[in-house]
């Protein structure tokens, strides 16, 4: 791989401190299906601390956890865990998953049924004499919030118990990487960010590489020192979560962010008293009313837009709560699936969409003069 | 009420459930998680003496603990005698006859133990055989009840591999269902009513028992 494609991120921690740069990896490994083919190809450095691994299912993100765990054998490549090598295909070493030191916290949680919280939870520490794992597992499940239920079974304890179980298993036996395969998907958000503050604080004494398998944007922006994003088997961006999915320099990303419409805008004035502020859109002259940000007049910004967010009307609306009323021309429909895709020219270009109904109702057609109806809510500000 | 042939089949039956349980686990473990490209053959092979009517299995047995075979020959030269028409060969030979009875509930059960979780035992650093003591086994337990109760029941009943391979000597090789056969000949139809009647309410009990046991809202006991 081209190390300039490399974002500078990443590079520069490398230089910061080799030590950081706790797992290596370069995997290759075929899929051959009757009718797909899928190839995992990656090259990635990661440093301590929480990494992200985002993508669409069928990414390849579980299959790399997989290869870092020995579960699953890449056909060629290697990987390196500091100064350990787990796997190199040119040398024949393949370091068995009983001896590779990675903590494992599956999508779902494969915690033993038949066995208590606290024989779970021991089960990966066995070998150590009787006290120490008492004691062990005493802290580990108090600093996880869950010393209360170590007599229960999994099977009586609530689904955020269980992931503070899983993750008290994992990281009990020490590990020197934690690999979690979207632990938390089924948690609300409350819950989520209790858990994940536990697992930063564990880490701040252990400083060891903490991989993320998510395909929910929310946990990338909510969780994330680093995010890679994966398609296909591939890399095809890495950074921080604002930088890649908030400044996309390929299309995949902005749509795998959400934000059909991203556009570069400046402030042009701040209304304090209202909680808004007003942008002007680069290269046009379509003004937007967005929520109030701390940015000052001049500054320079980005602001996303889901096409789904945006209203379109056909004749002048008035009346509307909504602050952003701009008038603009069809230039394309298509269809995809049961939703139409609008192509708007207002000075720019937005995507729109829309049902069905809405298209024949409003008689759309390309060349049609038209108004898009934006709340403010609806304008995402990001950092330039 | 034949009491001599009633506690030479327990004895078999016992015998061959607690070989079986010993034999069947190793042998479903291999069949459940082995990748071998011919392996269906062998399992083929196992489930063999579900369909082939016992007395070509018996006959078979029979000329293979016979006198004129290398096994045969070697077991006469070990003890002085040959294994046909013997208590040990009706053993070797019910082990044999029963072995799908054992192994498939084994390997269904073992089959039906999440992979995932016998990725999580391994990447917490438990050995294959820690994994199958710990987690497999314990996993797998209405299996395992309804494995060796079959073989029980399923020794206990049978017919014609005991007579090809054992014949009939009282005290050694007569089994309840020859005893049955023997007064039905003789028209000793209250005879065979009582021997018959007891080995129904055996079996019968038997799978009552396996079946309740394997009731899913009983899996744990019936408090909590």
């Amino acid at each position: 791989m081209n190390v300039e494609t490399k974002p500078d991120v990443i590079v520069e921690e490398e230089r910061a401190s080799s030590v950081r740069c706790a797992l290596s990896l370069q995997l290759r490994k075929r899929f051959q299906t009757r009718d797909c083919s899928f190839e995992l190809n990656v090259d990635l450095e990661i440093p301590a601390g929480i990494t992200i691994l985002f993508g669409p299912s069928g990414a390849g993100k579980t299959t790399i956890l997989d290869c870092i765990a020995g579960l699953t054998t890449p056909e060629s490549g290697m990987l390196n865990l500091k100064e350990r090598v787990l796997f190199n295909g040119e040398k024949g070493i393949d370091v068995s998953p009983q001896n590779r030191r990675v903590g494992y916290v599956f999508q779902d949680l494969a915690l033993f049924p038949h066995l208590s919280v606290k024989k779970n939870v021991q089960y990966g520490i066995a070998s150590l004499p009787a006290s120490e794992r008492e004691e062990r597992s005493r802290q580990i499940l108090e600093s996880f919030h869950v010393a209360e239920l170590q007599q229960r079974k999994p099977s009586e304890i609530s689904g955020g118990e269980r992931q503070r179980v899983a993750l008290a298993r994992a990281l009990v036996t020490d590990p020197a990487v934690l690999l979690l395969d979207e632990p938390l998907a089924a948690l609300d958000a409350a819950i989520k960010s209790k858990i994940v503050d536990d697992l930063r604080a564990w880490n701040e004494s252990h400083q060891i590489p903490i991989l993320y398998v998510t395909h929910s944007r929310e946990e990338v922006f909510a969780l994330g020192e680093r995010v890679i994003v994966l398609q296909n088997g591939k890399v095809i961006a890495q950074g921080t979560p604002h930088e890649v999915m908030t400044a996309p320099r390929q299309e995949t990303i902005a749509v795998l962010a959400g934000f059909e419409n991203i556009f570069d805008a400046h402030v042009t004035a701040i209304h304090e008293d209202r909680g808004t502020m007003t942008c002007l859109i680069a290269g046009s002259n379509v003004q937007l009313e967005t929520p109030l940000v701390r940015a000052d007049v001049g500054s320079a910004l980005r602001v996303g837009i889901r096409a789904g967010d945006i209203l379109l009307a056909s004749i002048e609306p008035a009346g509307l709560s909504a602050r952003n009323v701009i008038p603009g021309r069809v230039i394309s429909l298509a269809q995809r699936d049961v939703i139409v895709v609008a192509k708007v020219n207002c000075g720019v270009e937005l995507e729109v969409h829309l049902t069905l109904a809405a298209r024949d109702s409003l008689q759309l057609q390309p060349g049609r003069e038209v108004w898009l109806v934006i709340k403010t809510h609806s304008c995402h500000l990001m950092a330039s | 009420m034949d009491w001599q042939s009633f506690w030479l089949t327990i004895r078999l039956a016992v015998l061959v459930a607690t070989v079986l349980a010993l034999l069947g686990l190793p042998i479903a473990y291999w069949i459940t998680y082995s990748r071998w490209r011919w392996k269906f053959i062998a399992e083929a092979v196992v489930a063999l003496p579900i369909v082939l009517p016992p007395k070509v299995l018996g006959f078979y047995i029979l000329i293979a603990l016979g006198p004129r075979s290398p096994l045969g020959r070697w077991w006469q030269s070990f003890t002085g005698h040959t294994l046909a028409f013997t208590f040990e060969g009706l053993v070797i030979g019910s082990i044999i006859y029963s072995l799908p009875f054992a192994v498939q509930p084994f390997a269904a059960s073992f089959a039906a133990v999440d992979q995932r979780l016998l990725a999580a035992s391994a990447t917490l650093g438990a050995s294959k055989l820690r994994t199958f003591l710990e987690l497999i086994l314990p996993l797998s337990l209405p299996g395992l009840v309804t494995g060796i109760a079959l073989s029980f029941a399923h020794t206990m009943g049978e017919f014609g591999v005991v007579l090809m391979v054992g014949g009939n000597i009282p005290g050694v090789t007569r089994t309840v269902s020859i005893d049955i056969y023997d007064k039905v000949q003789a028209f000793d139809y209250a005879g065979a009513n009582a021997t018959a009647l007891m080995l129904l309410v055996i079996s019968f009990t038997i799978l009552s028992l396996v079946y309740a046991l394997n009731r899913k809202v009983w899996a744990v006991w019936p408090f909590k």
